[in-house]
């Protein structure tokens, strides 16, 4: 950092003494070498005397002093910035009886008081106050959820009120990002999650010379749950996450704030074109990835299992009924808000920082898929319930 | 332009007893001062001081910890919603980064809030935008997306959608930060311009001592350590007065730093 002058005995190792002289003046002088990394040992015990002799209290002066000091770097000032720190606390005078340069930058070390009230938390709570406190924050997570509903169900008034701040394109581009450009992944993934369906059916049925009821094992699961949940999972993963990431990134970029600050509600313009596209568009989506499952489903019947294929046909229309295609689509219609409020939700809170986006993200995911996950639970106790 | 004011006499805009910050950290209190119609207003301090905070506040983005803001006769944040809507739909803002919707090109961007707020069709629209990017320099960038240009281009499109509508008021977070010193200099002149020809009032949050100085009527200087404001008046006059020379001064030498040394507690001796 700085070269001082060469003495004779610069190339020793750094050397602290420390004596209080009289009753309430305190000395340290330092000396030789000071390099990042080396032997700390001398420092440690001395400035542990020195700051329980400032700690004591008699102190009402300390005087820092160098005599031989050869070349020196920032742990000479991290040492005695320590020194500083403590003796000002207890308000002690300080003198610097330092080189030029080394007093200089101590005096800016502390040119600016430390803020006091950065809102910094202290993460020396025990065990039991981390889990309660982590508990309570969840109390403001649920608020602000709330709030946004609230906000989101005021925007939603207004729409039907013909007031919203909606552009058509934004509901296009919505509409088709989290439909057409979604065929491809759940056609794919559909049609082998219908295969994978069959492949395990067939296993077991073909022990009872059942292998014909593939058809229905496939067709009831595609239709009634299977396919939904294989939708609003990849939706999850797909438009979940670009809608978080983008309002997430919007936030940091101050366009949310330029919307508010325009007189737009941000919520308009943001949110409701991306919930309706996806919660008409899931139901549509999830049709398709019910008939992809069934025709991988097919495949396997035909053309591994030597099931004739009209008997194949014709046992999953008899053995469907449209009321498995209502639970599927109910499904799927709660699983397209619940992945589109998750997603905008957590962009919308979103700080400003990449850091947050990219946990913005994860979370708009993760609990998406947990909303799916708690949803189909909860609608499939109410069918079973009214015998659905 | 201005009817309330010839009215009341009052100042367009008044911040009375104003304290702002994040949560429960307070970054400044007991902020006065009045905005009035055709005036160039600036806030100066250093990095932390709570300059875009203020300013957040006067935008209807984030509400104060205590203190009233008045457009007029309006209680800005004593009202609802709907009413600091109303209110910012008659202002402009320039965000530090230019802030453009990233989905829509540079017209459609200008043109999205004139598309909200009133009956003009789409051609109208259109020439509005084209107008307003011309006046900030952007003539012929029309189609471009806001990825496509340049940090300084950003803002000066960000400037153009600020004036769409015409705004008695513009806030301005930091106009000059990342243009080149010609752009700056066209920037000054251009809202020196809009004051003479609209009447135009500027809420200016700045570093750049030397525009200010050049174009501000008024100014006030925020202390990150005091947290308050701890000079205003006219720039020439701040200069001249030897009771705010000092806050001028230590803004200028020592502003990023916000509190000057504590000499009180240090003898320094070279040796």
């Amino acid at each position: 950092m700085q070269d001082t002058s060469q003495t004779a005995n610069s190339l020793t190792a750094n050397h602290v003494e420390t004596d209080r002289t009289g009753q309430n003046v305190l000395r340290v002088s330092v000396g030789g070498l000071w390099r990042m990394g080396e032997d700390t040992t001398t420092q440690r015990t001395e400035i542990a005397y020195a700051l329980r002799e400032i700690e004591g209290g008699y102190v009402r002066r300390l005087i820092l002093s160098a005599s031989e000091l050869g070349q020196w770097d920032s742990s000479l000032l991290v040492f005695l910035a320590r020194l500083v720190r403590a003796a000002r606390a207890r308000e002690i005078s300080v003198r610097l009886n330092l080189p030029d340069g080394l007093a200089r930058l101590l005096s800016l070390a502390f040119a600016v008081p430390v803020a006091a009230d950065t809102g910094q938390k202290k993460t020396d709570d025990s065990f039991l106050a981390a889990i309660g406190g982590r508990a309570l924050d969840l109390v403001p997570d649920i608020n602000s959820f709330l709030a946004f509903l609230w906000e989101f169900a005021r925007s939603f008034h207004r729409l039907a009120l013909g007031r919203a701040h909606m552009r058509m394109q934004d509901l296009l581009s919505a509409v088709y990002e989290c439909g057409v450009a979604a065929l491809p992944i759940i056609s794919f993934t559909s049609l082998l999650f219908g295969l994978i369906l069959a492949f395990v059916g067939a296993v077991q049925l073909t022990q009872f010379g059942a292998q014909v009821y593939v058809a229905g094992l496939v067709s009831i699961g595609m239709l009634r749950i299977m396919g939904a949940v294989m939708v609003g999972v990849v939706m999850a993963g797909r438009v979940g996450a670009a809608y978080a990431a983008l309002t997430g990134a919007m936030q940091v970029n101050e366009e949310v704030d330029a919307l508010q600050a325009a007189g737009v509600y941000p919520v308009d313009f943001l949110v409701l074109p991306r919930v309706l596209a996806m919660t008409a568009m899931t139901p549509l989506l999830i049709l398709y990835a019910d008939l992809m499952g069934i025709v991988g489903g097919f495949l396997v019947a035909v053309t591994l299992m030597g099931i004739n294929p009209y008997e194949y046909l014709s046992t999953t229309i008899q053995m469907t009924s449209f009321i498995h295609v209502l639970v599927g689509l109910i499904y799927g219609t709660f699983f397209g808000i619940i992945i589109a409020l998750s997603g905008c939700f957590y962009g919308m809170r979103c700080g400003r920082s990449a850091q947050a986006v990219g946990l913005a993200t994860t979370t708009a995911v993760v609990h998406s898929i947990m909303g799916i996950i708690v949803a189909t639970a909860v609608i499939t106790v109410v069918a079973s319930a009214f015998r659905v | 332009m201005n009817p309330d004011e010839t009215v009341t006499g009052q100042a367009r805009l008044r911040v009375r007893g104003l304290q702002a910050g994040f949560g429960r950290r307070t970054l400044m209190r007991g902020v006065n001062f009045d905005v009035h119609a055709g005036e160039i207003f600036c806030v100066l301090g250093g990095s932390g001081s709570g300059k875009s905070t203020l300013l957040r506040v006067l935008m209807g983005i984030k509400a104060p910890q205590a203190g009233q803001v008045f457009y007029g006769k309006t209680n800005f944040w004593g009202g609802d919603e709907e009413g600091r809507r109303r209110v910012m739909q008659e202002a402009g803002v320039l965000f530090q980064g230019g802030a453009l919707w990233s989905s829509m090109t540079l017209a459609e961007n200008v043109g999205f809030i004139l598309e909200q707020y009133t009956d003009m069709n789409a051609e109208d629209i259109r020439a509005q935008a084209s107008l307003k990017l011309a006046l900030a320099g952007l003539a012929g960038f029309e189609d471009y997306y806001p990825s496509e240009i340049s940090g300084g281009m950003r803002k000066r499109a960000g400037l153009a959608r600020a004036l769409a509508m015409d705004p008695w008021i513009l806030f301005l977070d930091e106009p000059s930060a990342g243009l080149d010193p010609v752009s700056g200099r066209m920037l000054d002149e251009l809202i020196l311009e809009l004051r003479k020809t609209l009447n135009t009032t500027f809420v200016i949050v700045s570093h750049e001592l030397q525009s200010i100085f050049a174009i501000a009527d008024n100014c006030i200087f925020l202390d990150a350590a005091t947290r308050l404001v701890t000079a205003s008046g006219k720039p020439a006059n701040l200069a001249r007065d030897p009771a705010t020379e000092a806050n001028a001064l230590r803004f200028l030498t020592r502003g990023v730093m916000g509190k000057p040394m504590n000499r009180g507690l240090y003898e320094i001796t070279a040796i």
